[in-house]
């Protein structure tokens, strides 16, 4: 519709001023005499499209056109034939167009098609660009009436308008997209004043969060929304119901805030799920429900972070280890160009000038290695002090583990020694990073693989306590499995008992049901390690939470107005403000979200929770970093330790899968609670759901496909494809280097010619003399075309159409968030050399000039 | 959603949707950060498309380059007049240019303009010494700006020029981890 208006628009401005629309039509016509020449030059563009720089391309254009006008010339009556007759009529031209030339036609409406959707990526003033899309707008929309024949024509016409529509569903669509995510606007304001790292802190939070919303969503959908709504109530079986001795307190805060009491036989837990197979009227398999939403959890979020990993992956082109730019990259890529803060801008600006002077310093004794043996000895010792700190604090952990089962079993405990493991994590997780830090002081590592041994520390001593919690763990459920059988025969018994007490009466009536409460049951070792997960996870949140109070804002409200009578300036000296602890936070993030995944099996609820954690954390956070936090000292930008981060989250989605796994396959589950009561083992949900509810050929497909015999040939084929896959990437590796050693060689050749030889230097001046004009001769006329056509454009849209066929090339296709179409392999396995390239078809000058060892030399730049 | 802007007619909207990678509402927002630099200056309707500069002491005053110390080259590389002074298609220009979605190529051909001071289509040393001090606000004595300059063109002058071209350029950059 707009594009008609615009039409029209267009077609208003023809008789108001009649001199200018004379040169209009004679300009349309050279301009439909160039496109024509282009579609029998198609061919050679087509090849020049795999080209990455579209400039040149747009460039090479120009220059053929140019060079082709001569010929265009003897065309140009049967051009005018054809370019005065769609612009009078659009439907009685059917006829007086041939089949070739309305396949030209097609041809052309495609590029500006092209051109509309690439118009973004082009490298020109938006008054040029606007121009041109108003061109190309309009050449679509006149001659695609004219294409198509006889009966296709409203097929044609019916589909390029439901191309339209579909254009601008998709616009109005990203619009929305883009409208609803959300912070964008807390994180630019970040990112602003800390840089881009700190801001990545947030965004991976922010993508963290809607990982947990879907995961979220699931477990809410599927089982805990069917289970509330559907499933048996509160009280109607023992499972359900909160034990007799239990019931006096169940309902105070201390044993709440224990996840005892009502929470612990709620839907938010394991042991409140029934086994019952189906249940309501939806006929809902709830434990199967269960089952696949626990293996979904995972499943999900392994793609996801995988997904995003191999995009981090494709995106960073750079092969970050290539030693040979060092000083080029520090040179034109250190600012950071979205930090608009002065203070941070000092900062910047001082650690650009470090940066700078240790790399001449490093340039300028490169060689020389002083006391490597001292070196040496500094980093086994400060690798020795830290594997003992994380020996000593694993085992400090199974120590407390330890006692709290024992204390468990004591009755009327304090609060700290209820609390003991949880203070004890916290505590290691708050004093060891800076511990790690001080003893990495003595290594003397540069910054940035420094930052990555403190990380890969950190995650060690992590992990190393979230595994030795997990084994302690399995002490526990393992004697809570022996209690078990125990308690089995009990429960039983009680049951018989009561039945044979109430029938040994002599009364016919049945007998009063046992009250739920009073049956004994078992420990439910499922119950017990969800109350653990949950724990932790909420004594995590509370620690970050008041660790930013603290640490953060009560020490800046201090340094602040504490200032003005203290005799130190404390702004600038000893506390000063804290700085955002990026790679810290990351871990925090990384390791709460594996706890999640640990957990959510044993606590449905976990996953709610943690979406309200990491809610409530991100106002907080960006508050709490606005209001009281400096930007760092070192200002290192994110986008190189993205997917270091994403490593270590599927590393630890990898690890807690593996006690879920576990138990899931060799662990026999709770007899009297959760939904898998009542068999051998979780798995065997799946097989009972094939057995019942599908036809008996499917069970026996089942049992084939389950068969080792063909498990392990499975495999195997997995594996073989892997060491293929492997064995092909690494031959591309290789193929990679030799390309960049000989490029590297042939640098080195060049350079020695030219150092050498001083006839060859002389040899060459001339070459560049000889370019020199000709680079002159080929800029000018473009230039004065420049001026030419600029002036009636201010009047007319259609001033421009010359420039439109003279620069309609487009190799790139990319809409909105899409790269380039090279990708990075065709950058690699034909890194562009200076003696190697081919030069394109339409750059070959009349003239003698070689094409010598600088091709590029003589090539000027594309101009708007 | 927002039919009640009469800033810009539908078609001017979705013509600068179509030459940026901007979405309608980061279009008007821009048009508004646009207007805040000098709202005596900049009208409220852009329909029938006044012709308004700004001069570079408004442009250069955004919070966002206000720090930046190109800015001064940033403003004229994409002003229309080479001086700095902006009009509201040059300004959408920049940010469209600046912003996450822009690709590459495209950035590594402004950032070469930006780089090449003297706008002779080269980076030759005098541009190289510039980017140095503006980088480090003089902080590096002249023989350090010196090493620093040689071992730039060393290490990326493929051609062997003694200057870097958009050539020269883009492939060097292209690889940098991280250029944006």
């Amino acid at each position: 519709k707009e594009d008609e208006e615009e039409e029209s628009k267009e077609e208003d401005n023809g008789p108001r001023q009649n001199r200018a629309s004379k040169r209009k039509t004679l300009q349309r016509k050279n301009n439909d005499g160039k496109m024509a020449e282009k579609g029998v030059s198609r061919k050679r563009e087509r090849d020049k499209k795999t080209s990455t720089k579209e400039q040149k391309d747009s460039e090479n254009k120009e220059k053929k056109t140019n060079k082709e006008k001569g010929k265009e010339k003897e065309n140009k009556e049967k051009k005018e034939r054809r370019s005065s007759t769609p612009s009078t009529s659009n439907s009685s031209d059917e006829e007086s167009l041939s089949e070739e030339e309305l396949a030209m036609l097609m041809e052309q409406v495609e590029q500006k098609k092209k051109l509309i959707s690439t118009m973004r990526n082009k490298p020109w003033r938006m008054a040029k660009k606007l121009s041109m899309l108003r061109e190309a707008q309009a050449f679509v929309e006149k001659f695609e009436g004219a294409l198509g024949k006889g009966k296709g024509k409203k097929l044609y016409a019916y589909k390029m308008m439901m191309a339209k529509k579909w254009v601008k569903f998709k616009r109005d669509f990203d619009n929305f997209k883009t409208q609803c995510i959300p912070w964008e606007m807390k994180i630019k304001e970040v990112e602003s004043h800390f840089g881009s790292s700190v801001a990545s802190y947030f965004i991976f939070l922010r993508w963290m969060y809607g990982v947990n919303l879907v995961l979220f969503g699931l477990i809410f959908g599927l089982v805990i929304i069917p289970e509330v709504l559907m499933g048996m109530p509160y009280g109607s079986m023992p499972r359900k119901t909160v034990p007799r001795a239990e019931q006096a307190t169940a309902m105070d805060f201390s044993v709440l805030w224990d996840f005892e009491g009502y929470i612990k036989y709620s839907a938010l837990f394991y042991g409140y799920y029934n086994n019952q197979r189906t249940i309501g009227w939806l006929k809902y398999r709830l434990p199967m429900a269960y089952f696949m939403v626990g293996i979904s959890v995972f499943g999900y979020s392994l793609m996801v972070v995988i997904r995003s990993m191999a995009r981090n992956a494709n995106e960073s082109t750079g092969e970050g280890d290539d030693e040979n730019f060092v000083f080029s990259w520090k040179m034109f890529t250190s600012w950071d160009y979205l930090i608009g803060n002065p203070e941070t801008a000092d900062n910047k600006f001082a650690s650009i000038t470090t940066s700078f002077k240790e790399s001449i310093v490093d340039e300028q004794e490169s060689n020389k290695d002083e006391n490597i043996h001292l070196r040496r000895f500094l980093r086994v010792l400060a690798n020795v002090l830290i594997i003992c700190c994380l020996c000593g604090s694993g085992y400090l952990i199974y120590f407390v583990v330890k006692r709290s089962q024992t204390f468990s079993k004591m009755q009327n405990i304090g609060w700290y020694e209820r609390n003991e493991v949880e203070i004890v994590m916290s505590l290691l997780g708050m004093f060891c990073p800076p511990l790690f830090e001080t003893i990495a002081a003595l290594e003397n590592y540069h910054p940035r693989i420094g930052l990555k041994w403190q990380l890969g520390r950190i995650f060690a001593l992590f992990l190393g306590n979230l595994y030795t919690f997990l084994l302690a763990l399995m002490d526990d459920v393992n004697e809570k499995l022996a209690e078990e059988d125990v308690l089995k025969n009990l429960t039983q018994w009680t049951l018989l008992s009561h039945h044979n007490s109430s029938t040994g009466n002599g009364s016919t009536a049945t007998p009063p049901p046992l009250d739920p409460a009073d049956v004994p049951r078992g420990p439910c070792w499922e119950t017990t390690v969800g109350i653990e997960f949950v724990r932790l996870t909420v004594s995590d949140i509370l620690v970050t939470f008041v660790t930013i109070l603290v640490g953060d804002f009560i020490r800046a409200c201090f340094v602040r107005f504490v200032n003005y009578c203290w005799c130190w300036d404390l702004e600038a000296g000893f506390p000063s403000y804290a700085e955002f602890d990026i790679s810290g936070n990351v871990l925090g993030l990384v390791f709460n979200q594996g706890m999640i995944w640990m957990g959510s099996f044993y606590a449905p609820g976990l996953v709610g929770i943690n979406v309200l954690r990491l809610l409530t954390s991100m106002y907080f956070q960006c508050w709490a970093v606005m209001s009281s936090n400096v930007p760092h000292e070192r200002v290192f930008k994110a986008s190189k330790s993205n997917n270091f981060y994403m490593g270590l989250l599927l590393l630890i989605l990898f690890l807690s899968l593996l006690p879920v796994a576990y138990t899931i396959m060799s662990l026999p589950p709770s007899f009297d609670c959760g939904p898998f009561s009542g068999k051998k083992r979780m798995y065997e949900v799946i097989q009972e759901t094939i057995e019942l509810d599908f036809p008996v050929f499917v069970a026996k497909i089942f049992s084939y496909v389950a068969n080792p015999g063909l498990i392990i040939p499975a495999i195997l084929l997995m594996v073989l494809a892997i060491y293929y896959l492997n064995a092909v990437s690494e031959a591309y590796q290789r193929a990679n280097a030799e390309l960049k050693k000989k490029m590297q060689m042939l640098r080195e050749e060049e350079k020695n010619k030219r150092n050498n030889k001083a006839s060859t230097n002389s040899a060459m001046q001339d070459l560049e003399d000889l370019f020199k004009p000709n680079t002159k001769n080929e800029n000018q006329p473009k230039q004065v075309e420049d001026k030419k056509i600029e002036p009636p454009n201010k009047t007319s849209p259609t001033g421009k159409q010359g420039k439109v066929a003279a620069e309609d090339v487009s190799p790139i296709n990319g809409r909105r968030g899409v790269a380039l179409t090279p990708p990075l392999h065709v950058l690699v396995t034909r890194p562009p050399m200076p003696g190697v390239r081919t030069p394109y078809p339409g750059q070959a000058r009349p003239g003698p000039y070689p094409q010598g060892p600088v091709p590029w030399r003589g090539r000027g730049h594309p101009r708007y | 959603m927002g039919n009640k802007q009469t800033i810009f007619t539908p078609e001017q909207l979705d013509a600068y949707q179509d030459c940026t990678f901007f979405t309608r509402k980061e279009i008007l927002r821009l048009f508004y950060r646009y207007r805040d630099l000098a709202p005596q200056l900049v009208p409220l309707d852009y329909t029938d498309k006044p012709d308004v500069t700004l001069p570079y002491e408004l442009i250069g005053s955004m919070p966002e380059l206000k720090d930046n110390p190109f800015r001064q080259r940033i403003a004229e590389v994409f002003s229309e007049d080479g001086e700095g002074n902006m009009t509201l298609d040059d300004f959408l220009d920049m940010f469209s240019v600046m912003s996450e979605m822009a690709p590459r190529d495209l950035k590594a051909y402004y950032a070469f303009k930006i780089y090449d001071f003297n706008n002779d289509d080269y980076i030759c040393k005098s541009d190289l010494e510039k980017t140095v001090n503006k980088l480090t606000r003089n902080e590096l004595t002249p023989e350090e700006v010196t090493l620093a300059c040689n071992k730039v063109i060393d290490e990326a002058d493929l051609d062997n020029d003694g200057k870097l071209s958009l050539e020269d350029f883009q492939h060097m950059i292209i690889r940098a981890p991280d250029f944006l």
